[in-house]
């Protein structure tokens, strides 16, 4: 079969290349440019090669600000995954109260970050708000703007509260699809719920359940405005994340050649974790 | 295996039914005889799967019991019916292989694997599924799925009762022929009584020794193929069944003659219908004469279907349809004649009278 071939097309892509060029690579690149030189005050730069990476890669902040990325975005992907899963098989799979549990729990997906950390802020404070005061009455020692753990089990519970609702319209959405001929044949071979779940349910979330997997992921590992307004990264750096030390670097100490490496390592951590996962769930797929 | 006793069913999708048309099942009374080959015939959306699903107690009926052996089972859930059901479009537990997609049902109600493994290897050998075992069920063709399905209906030998809705619609036609003998050889063997919903006419006659037609939720006639074919007892059983279906045409009864415009023809008895009732007269196309004699009619077309034609002629208005022999001459002053035997009489699409009186 021969095609013809008409390398014209290709100034059709122009305009896309022209957009993208602006709105990603060229900024992107002022990062590289930033990454590699060291600056001073009057515009002067100087090349300085492979430095702010190595020391980027080789600092302690780094490494543990990193860190308590991973825990709490590990965190927070252990518990809203399957409680997502969970209140999506436990809401009704129609009628008016459907409707109801959709409105509500599409409810704190629509709150600004700004405002869901100031609000948090005030819930949690242990003098007045009904969270910090609650749990104090309850004879719990807590205060997250001094402990450590109040400050994380406070950070968590926000990113909870705010984002399980995500994976609960994703799952509800799957499930949903699911033909009501797999569970009357589930019935008629004696499945019992537990098994209905593991062979019909779960394989059939596989897919809905890897874009909320990436989606939480992503997010919760670039969180930067939540914890800010909340916690200010404290008490002292406990709840620094990767973003909110990136700023501190980059406008609070005016590192810039140290904040344009640690970004782009950052940036590229990010897209390795998402092909990597995604390309080992979907594998199993392309077989078939 | 059981006797399945359906006692006054009726059933509604609408919660509070208050009239005869809220009911997608009318009044079913009926009993399947232990080991029986049953086919559920009857067109789409005629009440044959709702009827299923209260058999296997997917769903539980608005009025009436179902009776396992004489025991009220109404009320019971599918798993504790015991009962295998097959569906329409192919179900399979995409994570499994196919071994364990056909053990599935044998596990859950904790069966010893070796039994397992014997009982599986033995359905997997019938349906040709032998060599794919160790494959997982979710890449497979749709025909390949079905036979899945199938496989795991089977694979209980305790079940009460074996359920098919339209198992072979995905299947293609070549394979249809063979998975059907296959079925009726399993019957054969292990004698279960099997339900096979179905809405394709050669299907239902070649499957069943009874053949059960539905028709707007009811059940319209039993019978053997040969019954359904000589004597439907509705017009509709007519028309279904049959290709092409039986002609019915309005007639009007004058004691022991029907009399259709200018036509008379002699019956075997005076029927008595209802007064008012509309009465017609069913004759199929293999029961009329065409020739030189008889009633005059117009052929209005001449269909070519092999073996044999389908003439359709108009007689006073009604269209007719005739079956001749693939090299019999079509006269060129056409008249018919109907068989006696082949008469039926129908009052409100009611039998009243059939060609049977007279012989």
């Amino acid at each position: 079969m021969n095609k013809t071939w008409n390398n014209g097309a290709w100034f059709m892509v122009l305009p896309v290349l022209l957009i993208v060029a602006l709105n990603a690579v060229v900024p992107l690149m002022t990062v590289v440019n930033y990454s590699v030189q060291e600056t001073f005050g009057d515009n002067l730069f100087f090349f300085e090669g492979a430095r702010w990476f190595r020391d980027v890669l080789a600092s302690e902040r780094f490494h543990a600000s990193l860190g308590r990325q991973f825990v709490f975005t590990g965190i927070i992907l252990a518990i809203e995954i399957p409680l997502g899963v969970a209140i999506a098989l436990a809401m009704p799979r129609g009628g008016i109260w459907a409707s109801v549990c959709l409105v509500l729990m599409a409810l704190p997906l629509l709150i600004p970050w700004n405002v869901v950390g100031a609000m948090w802020n005030i819930f949690a404070l242990p003098d007045i708000g009904l969270l910090g005061y609650g749990l104090n009455w309850l004879g719990f020692d807590y205060n997250f703007t001094r402990q450590p753990l109040s400050a994380w089990f406070t950070v968590v519970l926000m990113d909870v509260w705010h984002w399980t609702s995500l994976v609960v319209l994703l799952a509800y959405a799957g499930l949903r699809s699911i033909d009501d001929s797999y569970y009357q044949a589930a019935r008629i071979d004696g499945a019992s719920r537990w098994a209905v779940f593991r062979f019909i349910q779960l394989p059939k979330l596989k897919h809905v359940l890897t874009i909320a997997f990436l989606l939480r992921f992503m997010d919760s590992f670039m969180i930067y405005t939540e914890p800010f307004v909340l916690t200010g990264g404290g008490p002292g750096n406990t709840t620094t994340f990767l973003s909110i030390d990136l700023v501190k670097a980059a406008l609070g100490e005016f590192n810039l050649g140290i904040a344009a490496a640690m970004s782009l390592i950052y940036f590229l951590m990010t897209l390795l974790v998402c092909w990597l996962f995604y390309t080992l769930m979907m594998q199993g797929s392309e077989k078939s | 295996m059981a006797r399945i006793d359906l006692d006054h069913i009726r059933h509604s999708y609408l919660p509070h039914p208050k009239r005869e048309e809220n009911f997608a099942l009318k009044e079913v009374h009926h009993s399947w005889e232990d080991g029986g080959a049953y086919a559920l015939l009857g067109p789409s959306g005629c009440g044959k799967t709702t009827l299923l699903n209260i058999i296997s107690g997917l769903l539980i009926p608005t009025e009436g019991r179902i009776l396992f052996d004489g025991k009220d089972v109404t009320t019971l859930a599918p798993e504790a019916r015991n009962i295998a059901q097959v569906f329409q479009f192919p179900v399979v537990y995409d994570t499994m292989s196919v071994f364990d997609n056909l053990a599935f049902p044998l596990r859950n109600r904790g069966m010893r694997p070796a039994e397992v493994t014997k009982k599986v290897t033995e359905i997997m050998e019938m349906l040709e599924l032998a060599e794919m075992a160790k494959r997982k069920a979710s890449g497979l063709t749709a025909d390949m799925k079905q036979k899945i399905s199938l496989g795991r209906g089977l694979v209980r030998s305790d079940v009460n009762a074996i359920l098919f809705d339209e198992p072979l619609t995905v299947i293609d036609p070549h394979m249809k022929w063979q998975l059907r003998s296959q079925l009726k050889l399993l019957h054969d063997r292990f004698a279960h009584t099997m339900v096979y919903v179905t809405h394709d006419q050669t299907e239902a006659l070649t499957f069943a020794d009874t053949v059960v037609v539905m028709y707007e939720g009811e059940i319209v006639q039993i019978g053997t193929p040969e019954e359904l074919f000589e004597r439907p007892r509705h017009t509709f059983v007519g028309y279904f069944i049959g290709s092409p279906g039986m002609n019915v045409m309005p007639v009007k009864l004058d004691g022991a003659s029907a009399r259709i415009g200018e036509q008379t023809i002699a019956l075997a008895d005076a029927p008595s219908p209802k007064p008012g009732a509309r009465t017609e007269l069913g004759i199929r196309p293999e029961y009329v004469r065409l020739g030189t004699e008889g009633m005059p009619v117009s052929i209005t077309k001449v269909e070519d279907v092999g073996r044999r034609k389908i003439v359709h002629a108009a007689l006073d208005g009604s269209d007719i349809a005739v079956i001749v022999g693939e090299h019999d001459p079509i006269p060129g002053d056409p008249h018919i004649s109907f068989e006696p035997a082949g008469i039926n009489i129908y009052a409100d699409d009611w039998a009243i009278v059939s060609g049977a009186a007279q012989s």
